[in-house]
């Protein structure tokens, strides 16, 4: 009896173990080892700020590509690409570490609402139905596609303003925010020394007369900063001013003349007083 | 039995107050803005600048492409400025501002009310007036005129299916047209059929519509080719494949035009509209809009010149009623809410309600309870429910997969959930993602 | 105009229909069932479906407001739903604890470990139904004899159901008068089907549920046990004794046609009443347990999320 058991059970293990055997032969696909190499440095994040459906898709593109000039991996930043080019022998390009900049300032103060919205609480779906609660139809309407669209928590909606503010620290430059925000009000600019860093915190294109009207905290595109920068990084465009960081030496000057308060600076250290 | 079409549906309250309302004339108001945008397509371009004299009748901005309309002026008067303004799409458009002054019209315009039945043109010369009149679809979609009555190569209309529905509650607008300017529409379907060369027309009426009904069916013995159809009121029995599928039982395959059927569909409003081109020179300068709500003093349908603000409308209609909510351009079930009482009127605004603030206000959504009621009323066989969250959970491939680009937007599912979900809200937002997902595809 | 426009997407009118408005509306349509209960069983029904109801929306508001932390939404009428289908499907005689540990498995694990209403997987009612039938099977099979508004409760005297009978092969079964007006041993609320299918009536007329699912698993189970009697007359019963015992009507009307367990396209709730039906009539010829509609629904419960992703709604356009 057992032995008829022993070999009954013993006979199916082996015939199964066999079968696997076959099947992991037949179906066996080949993949580089150094992909999985790659991608045991990469964060493993999966956000796709790199351009490819997740880390094992950059991985591969990093291994099949010639050089590594147009791979980026925003998340790990220069650290985790010199890992990379050291694994495949291939150079690094010199990326600059950036950061999501949210590019509206129409506080509830700034910008009054003009109706009230009643529908589903997504940027998308109001953003499709009309310009927004408030007479500016650019400026950010506050239901947090960008939050949800965050993989990080780096961003979040600040209760006092309805707007929604970046963690610096936890803010990889993936872009997932960039792309879920219907107004393209967020921009990935550069981290800047010190995390220093200015830029025009209004993305509306009325005149001036206009854009104030709707929010008192609106470029009205007087073109001020435009002369009084130095280094000519600031541009006037449809009647909003755009600060090329490339250009930018971080001098404040224009911080100083807009009228309405809409260039900002961050982590700079406070102004001595003049007078 | 009456017929109707033969997937999903409801019955929403009709509240038609305005129904049976003679028509008013609103005189032209003392300044019109009229958006350059006012139908699918591409923007028209202004032709006109700062200061010029027009007379109403006058092109303003001409057709930008073949998908597009040419835009005339209402009144006569001198162009205040060329700018934007936030109409009904709630985006601002660029618009022309005029000041009226006095009302001379453009020369070639026959403005007398006698009938002109005969027409001798030719079918081109019939769609180049209509395009020249700058008609779009006035039952709400506002596709230009002209591109419908050109049929890709290939293929070859058969009948053509006139609209005359009004399936949207609260609506009067084509009713009260059908009613005062029968033998100008009936007139105006003959010249269409000619124009896309059919010896055979369907006039599909509600039966709540029982005078209209009659007085069609008198009428139509003097217009041979054309038959009225009385329908079971049934919402959304105005969406063309819907009306297509009510009148000759036949289906459109997801994503094929009504002409790969041998149909083409026209709204009664379109068909005035074209008589009036062809047959007095009369471009779209003006349309019958219904004005109500049921706090509104005097449910009313009026006619008014395009570029007229909706809040002359409401002062004509009684005034705006201090519990109003929402102002709605169109019917409650597929209008849009507007952010202000200023909006002009467009040629694709067939009606303005004013709805009370609690009746404005949704009900806050519970969770789904699968009770599959969005199913059975989708007209189009669809499962709003899945679409639903597909949408929300960016599910694309599984939106794609069932059918979301089909969906008409006809707010059947939202109406009906007894959980207040806002399907329609997602599923909109999802069609225009996979659509857009689609067109990358092929490009 | 001062108050600002509010803006929404459209449609902007809503039926009025509400998820209160269904679930009330099936408990209407329990009430002739509820009323005949009372007649026959007197005490014990009022006792045992006050019971469960009240234990039903006790743990439903303890749980969604200390456990989940959620504002309670037992206000809705599907806790009060449920207990009354627990309550109809228990004899009238069942001490009270047990009705409160039936509520509890109903509650707490039927319906809020999924996520509250609208995300269970199987109907609450039935999940409590089956675990009591299952820990404690003697009291849930001892049925109490019908009387006329008796005013026991724990100690009446018991006897079989006709199904029961059927299956032991003993004793006579009532007629069928007696069975269509509920003169006869069972759970409360299954006995007089006349009661039930006037409650069917009303959910139709009301436009709550559609026939689909009751005609498809009834139609299944008499065509199935009618084949059967055909065959061989003498060890199977005929299809009218079968529909007219045991919880059937209750569990095709009631049951099976839960919103949240059952399939959204006509022909998935077809292909699902007569999964309920075949399972129903196998359970009950050839099982060990004389009854089957609760095991036969909760199978096809877990079936329903395939059968929603095999039948579609017919598109259109779609030959």
């Amino acid at each position: 009896m057992i032995l008829i058991a022993i070999i009954a059970l013993g006979g199916i293990g082996v015939l199964s173990s066999g079968l696997l055997y076959l099947v992991s032969r037949k179906f066996e696909v080949y993949e580089n080892p150094l992909i999985a190499e790659v991608q045991e440095v990469l964060p493993a994040a999966n956000c796709g700020g790199c351009g490819y459906p997740g880390c094992s898709g950059f991985a591969s593109a990093c291994v099949n590509a010639q050089a590594l000039d147009d791979l980026f991996c925003p998340v790990g930043g220069a650290d985790v690409m010199k890992k990379v080019s050291v694994i495949l022998g291939k150079e690094a390009g010199n990326a600059e570490p950036k950061v999501a900049v949210v590019r509206c300032n129409g506080n509830c103060e700034a910008r009054p609402h003009t109706n009230q919205y009643n529908g589903v609480k997504n940027c998308a779906i109001a953003s499709s139905l009309y310009g927004g609660e408030t007479g500016c139809s650019y400026g950010c309407l506050g239901y947090g596609d960008c939050v949800k669209a965050c993989g990080f928590g780096a961003i979040r909606i600040n209760l006092s303003t309805g707007l929604p503010e970046v963690i610096e620290d936890k803010c990889t430059s993936c872009g997932a925010c960039v792309k879920a925000c219907p107004k393209n009000i967020i921009e990935l600019r550069r981290k800047g020394p010190k995390s220093r860093r200015i830029f025009v915190s209004c993305v509306n294109k009325d005149k001036g007369g206009l854009a104030r009207k709707a929010c008192a905290s609106a470029c009205i595109g007087c073109s001020k900063c435009e002369k009084e920068c130095p280094f000519e990084a600031i541009s006037l465009s449809s009647n909003l001013a755009y600060i090329d960081y490339r250009k930018c030496r971080l001098c404040r000057k224009c911080v100083t003349v807009c009228p309405t308060q809409a260039i900002h600076e961050l982590n700079f250290p406070p102004r001595k007083e003049t007078n | 039995m009456l017929r109707t079409f033969r997937i999903g549906g409801t019955h929403p309250p009709e509240n038609k107050l305005s129904a049976g309302k003679k028509v008013r004339v609103i005189e032209a108001p003392g300044q019109v803005v009229i958006p350059l945008r006012q139908h699918i397509g591409a923007p028209a371009q202004a032709v006109v600048k700062k200061g010029d004299r027009v007379k109403a009748g006058t092109l303003l901005a001409r057709p930008a492409g073949l998908v597009s309309a040419g835009i005339h002026s209402s009144v006569s008067g001198k162009v205040n400025k060329i700018d934007e303004i936030v109409d009904m799409s709630g985006y601002k458009q660029p618009a022309v501002y005029i000041d009226t002054e006095g009302d001379e019209w453009e020369e070639a315009i026959d403005r007398s009310e006698t009938l002109k039945k005969e027409c001798t043109l030719s079918s081109s010369e019939i769609v180049r007036r209509i395009s020249e009149a700058g008609i779009v679809g006035l039952g709400g979609a506002t596709f230009p005129t002209q591109v419908k009555l050109m049929p890709p190569p290939g293929s070859r209309a058969e009948l053509l299916i006139i609209n005359g529905v009004e399936c949207e509650p609260y609506l009067t607008s084509d009713h009260a047209l059908m009613i005062e300017k029968g033998e100008q529409i009936l007139t105006g379907v003959s010249i269409l059929m000619k124009a896309i060369d059919v010896h055979k027309a369907v006039i599909g009426i509600e039966s709540n519509k029982p005078d209209a009904i009659v007085y069609f069916r008198d009428m139509v013995r003097n217009f041979p080719g054309i038959d009225i159809m009385p329908l079971k009121v049934q919402y959304p029995q105005g969406g063309e494949k819907q009306l297509i599928d009510a009148v000759i039982r036949r289906q459109i395959k997801s994503g094929a035009l009504p002409i790969s059927v041998g149909a083409v569909v026209q709204n009664v409003g379109t068909a005035y509209a074209v008589y009036e081109a062809v047959q007095k020179n009369k471009p779209l300068i003006e349309r019958i809009v219904t004005v109500t709500g049921k706090g509104l003093p005097e449910p009313s349908n009026f006619l008014v010149r395009i570029g007229t603000p909706i809040r002359r409308l409401i002062e004509a209609a009684g005034g705006i009623p201090g519990d109003t909510g929402k102002i709605i351009g169109g019917g409650p079930m597929m209008g849009k809410a507007l952010v202000s009482a200023d909006i002009p009127v467009t040629k694709g605004c067939s009606g303005v309600l004013l709805l009370p603030k609690q009746e404005a206000l949704r009900k806050p959504a519970c969770n789904c309870i699968r009770c599959a009621k969005c199913v059975s009323v989708c007209p189009m066989g669809l499962n709003p429910a899945l679409l639903m969250n597909a949408t929300e959970f960016a599910n694309w491939e599984v939106a794609e997969k069932n059918y979301v680009v089909d969906c008409i937007e006809c707010g059947s599912c939202n109406f009906i959930c007894p959980a207040n979900r806002p399907l329609l809200d997602y599923i909109r937002s999802g069609k225009g993602k996979v659509m857009e997902l689609i067109r990358n595809r092929k490009s | 105009m001062e108050n600002k426009l509010i803006i929404s997407p459209s449609p902007h009118i809503h039926s009025g229909d509400s998820i209160n408005k269904n679930m009330y509306g099936v408990l209407i349509a329990l009430i002739p069932a509820f009323l005949v209960s009372v007649y026959y069983f007197g005490l014990g029904a009022l006792i045992v479906t006050v019971v469960s109801v009240l234990s039903c929306v006790l743990f439903e508001y303890l749980i969604q407001r200390f456990l989940l932390k959620t504002a309670p939404s037992v206000g809705d009428g599907s806790a009060v739903l449920t207990g009354v289908l627990l309550a109809f499907n228990l004899p009238s005689n069942l001490p009270v604890w047990i009705i409160v540990i039936g509520a509890l498995v109903a509650i707490g694990i039927g319906k809020m470990s999924f996520g509250g209403l609208g995300n269970n997987i199987f109907n609450p009612a039935l999940v409590g139904r089956v675990f009591l039938l299952i820990s404690f099977p003697a009291p849930m099979t001892t049925w109490p004899l019908p009387g006329r508004l008796p005013l026991t409760y724990v100690d009446a005297a018991t006897g079989a159901t006709s199904l029961s009978l059927l299956n032991e092969g003993t004793g006579h079964l009532p007629s069928c008068v007696d069975m269509l007006l509920g003169n006869m041993g069972g759970s409360l609320g299954e006995v007089s089907a006349l009661a039930l299918l006037l409650g069917f009536a009303y959910l139709l007329i009301r436009k709550i549920i559609t026939w689909h699912i009751p005609v498809a698993v009834v139609g299944t189970l008499v065509a199935s046990t009618g084949l059967m009697h055909l065959i061989d007359p003498l060890s199977y019963a005929g299809p009218l004794i079968h529909l007219l015992s045991g919880g059937l009507l209750l569990g095709a009307v009631f049951m099976a046609t839960d919103y949240v367990t059952s399939p959204m396209s006509r022909t998935g709730m077809l292909v699902y009443g007569v999964g309920i039906g075949l399972l129903t009539a196998v359970i009950r010829l050839f099982g060990s347990y004389p009854e089957g509609v609760s095991f036969a629904i909760l199978i096809m419960n877990a079936l329903t999320p395939l059968i929603n992703n095999y039948f579609k709604p017919k598109h259109f356009g779609e030959k």
